[in-house]
């Protein structure tokens, strides 16, 4: 027996209480790569050959370096949230889920990782 | 409570699908498939990052013909998913619920993609 009331034992639990900053996050994140998902892919379509030095030469001038690093840093993030409601939503039982959760997190963070350390590598290499 | 002679709703397999539904599912493609394709993107970077001779062998591979099939691939997938993420942020806003307005929008967004898809690769022959 609880001296607790019964409203007081269930208030709180009806919810996950979190959820609002994925919602938000997702979109805002939409928005942003609007943006740069269009400047990165008219980038892509107006290069000359893709020759090793139009690329270096593209990849640190510095405007661009700074696009590629938010391209990157939003793009992961975005597609991390994505990747996590498909993953909620089609991998059950067991391990399964959590797993799958857990190597997408990963995998993204090292894509996003790499996408950085390769544009800052490529810019501060003179 | 099983009852097999019940009357089943209609699933996947029976029914036409709705382009909306169409619409949906290829939001949920698409995205996934550019999740890939952010893989493929740092590692441009990075192979960008590690000299000439290591960035030749990814340019190679990249435009050899299932690269560029999947580069085409790729953008279709973007402009779909930018159209449709586009869509959904109207719907944010509580506008174009109504169902011919919904049809229309998913055609907008299917036309946009394809034109804007075979625009920007047409430029490249």
């Amino acid at each position: 027996m609880s001296l607790k009331t019964p409203l007081g034992r269930v208030l709180g639990l009806g919810s996950a209480k979190a959820g609002t900053e994925h919602f938000i996050g997702q979109r805002v994140s939409a928005i942003g790569l609007a943006f740069l998902g269009c400047w990165f892919c008219w980038q892509m379509f107006t290069m000359d050959s893709f020759a090793y030095l139009e690329v270096i030469r593209f990849i640190r001038t510095p405007a661009n370096s700074i696009l590629l690093l938010l391209l990157a840093l939003t793009l992961a993030y975005h597609s991390w949230l994505g990747t996590q409601v498909v993953i909620e939503d089609y991998v059950h039982g067991g391990l399964a889920k959590p797993l799958a959760l857990l190597a997408s997190r990963f995998a993204h963070i090292v894509a996003a990782l790499v996408a950085v350390y390769a544009v800052l590598r490529i810019g501060f290499d003179s | 409570m099983t009852n097999p002679d019940r009357p089943l709703s209609p699933h996947l397999s029976i029914y036409r699908w709705p382009i909306t539904m169409v619409l949906s599912i290829l939001h949920r493609v698409t995205g996934i498939s550019m999740a890939v394709g952010l893989v493929v993107f740092a590692a441009w970077l990075m192979y960008a990052a590690s000299g000439p001779e290591k960035y030749q062998y990814f340019r190679e591979v990249m435009s050899s013909p299932p690269g560029i099939l999947l580069l085409v691939l790729w953008t279709l997938a973007f402009f779909i998913h930018l159209g449709n993420g586009i869509r959904h942020l109207v719907w944010d806003s509580g506008h174009g619920f109504e169902i011919p307005q919904a049809n229309a929008s998913a055609w907008i967004v299917l036309v946009f993609a394809g034109l804007a898809t075979a625009l920007l690769w047409v430029m490249q022959l």
